[in-house]
């Protein structure tokens, strides 16, 4: 089963695809640009259509989706956490 | 050995619609009861429930609008009663100086269209003279017959709601995909959501056929920011993206922006840039100057000439429109167990590897075909009417 969804392998972040995931469990993200799997941890619940974090991030550090810019780190993100509103926020308007 | 793009097309090139006096092809054969303003309203309804099969379309605005405000109005009127997928027109105002620009619009396509003003005769006599004409035009319209047109006469648009983060990965690089074969094919194709290109504008301006293309894209896209900026309170955090947006796990404007923009695949270029309700004059993919608000933009495209409309949704928009059948794709696998009366498309299957983007395209395709030949979309078969007129300032 495909837990979760990445677009470009330099994403830092992925897209939980299915109900149900649970803080400890291991998750099988695919990659779509390139058709190959990786596996993580996910250290909280994250509701269907969540991003779960691949990589540590600091306050200020860009999050990339898509390969590009999708908004900053407004609070620290450790990998296989939930990354959301809490912790990014828009860079524009 | 044929790939699997090339043995679709070689399968399917045609479709039968309802080739207007104009030339231009339609896919529903609606006789439209037309109100020009809010008032008129209840006149419209009343001739669409005395000759059953008429359609009326009512709305709020029509009074007191002047000049690029009223401009749109008139020009989505007209767009909507010109749409080849309307047979005739019934035009319903409260004076007649309007209403006769309305019909005369109407008129330039070749299709049967009266217009009604109520002044001078009251709602009854008004309601009865435009019910026998409403009942003739349905009886011309029943006569009508479906001929077999080429694929490269179908119009289509798209415009995405109640996205989610699985609108991104499934739902919208399907529109994408059959985008792109559609381009191919020479079929005219439009998207727009001005706002929510923010934060994927130069990608959008990179696929721009040419520098004049782009200028035109950048000067409308600039032009939007600086309506929002100017009438922001703080950011749009709370509009953008939506409640429904952020519950489906969208972040920022840039995220869904980046996701929006997958319906425009990934080989067809941006020919041309059109206003609000702007017909195209060529084929190929438009970028429409336009809400992001799901009913208004789906308005806008009908009034523009659109016949079939893609919508691609995540937590599950519900929209329809009275002229313009609205078929809608779904990757999220809880909205497709949730709301299933509301979604055509399944392509859920994609963020599982159970089918490839070629194949939800393809699938997509085949339901535009069956679209386009007549099977009523969930929205048409559950009533969605959804008729939203884009408002540009306040009336005089």
């Amino acid at each position: 089963m495909i837990h979760c969804v990445l677009h470009d392998p330099e994403d830092s972040v992925a897209v939980v695809v299915v109900e149900g995931v649970k803080a400890g469990q291991e998750l099988t993200g695919l990659i779509l640009d390139e058709d190959r799997t990786i596996s993580l941890r996910c250290t909280q619940d994250i509701p269907l259509g969540h991003k779960v974090a691949l990589k540590d991030m600091g306050v200020g550090d860009t999050v990339i989706k898509y390969g590009v810019d999708i908004g900053k780190v407004v609070a620290p993100i450790k990998t296989g956490q939930h990354a959301h509103v809490h912790n990014i926020k828009t860079k524009r308007w | 050995m044929l790939d699997d793009h090339t043995r679709f097309f070689a399968m399917q090139t045609t479709f039968h619609g309802y080739r207007r006096d104009n030339g231009r092809v339609g896919v529903r054969n609606h006789v439209v009861i037309l109100p020009v303003d809010d008032l008129s309203n209840a006149a419209a309804e009343a001739v669409a429930n005395n000759v059953k099969g008429t359609l009326a379309i009512p709305h709020p605005y029509g009074r007191l609008q002047f000049g690029a405000d009223l401009d749109l109005h008139f020009r989505t009127l007209i767009g909507a009663g010109a749409n080849p997928n309307v047979a005739a027109v019934v035009v319903i105002g409260i004076e007649e100086g309007w209403t006769k620009r309305v019909v005369d619009g109407i008129a330039a396509t070749g299709k049967p269209v009266m217009g009604f003003g109520i002044e001078l005769h009251g709602d009854h006599d008004t309601i009865m003279r435009a019910s026998k004409v409403a009942k003739g035009y349905l009886q011309y319209a029943s006569e009508l017959q479906r001929v077999e047109c080429s694929l490269d006469e179908l119009w289509v648009s798209c415009k995405c709601g109640e996205s989610d983060t699985t609108s991104g990965c499934g739902s919208n690089p399907t529109v994408g995909n059959a985008f792109d074969k559609l381009y191919e094919a020479g079929c005219t194709l439009v998207f727009g959501e001005t706002t929510e290109l923010t934060g994927g504008e130069q990608i959008v301006a990179a696929r721009c056929r040419d520098d004049r293309v782009r200028a035109d894209f950048t000067r409308v896209f600039d032009r939007y920011q600086e309506v929002i900026n100017r009438h922001k309170t703080s950011d749009l955090s709370d509009s953008q993206p939506t409640k429904g947006n952020i519950a489906g796990g969208l972040t920022t404007i840039e995220e869904k922006a980046l996701g929006n923009i997958q319906k425009i695949g990934r080989k067809c270029t941006v020919d041309g840039v059109l206003d609000k309700a702007e017909m195209p004059t060529h084929g190929g993919l438009w970028f429409m100057d336009s809400s992001s608000a799901a009913a208004e933009m789906v308005t806008l495209c009908a009034a523009a000439g659109f016949v079939v409309h893609f919508f691609p949704t995540g937590q599950g928009n519900v929209i329809g429109n009275p002229i313009l059948p609205v078929i809608k794709i779904c990757a999220n696998p809880r909205t497709v167990r949730t709301m299933s009366e509301h979604i055509d498309v399944d392509t859920s299957g994609l963020l599982q590897r159970e089918i490839t983007m070629d194949q939800a395209g393809d699938k997509l395709i085949e339901m535009m075909f069956r679209t386009a030949n007549g099977r009523l979309t969930a929205a048409e078969a559950l009533g969605h009417r959804e008729f939203v007129l884009t408002r540009l300032y306040e009336s005089a």
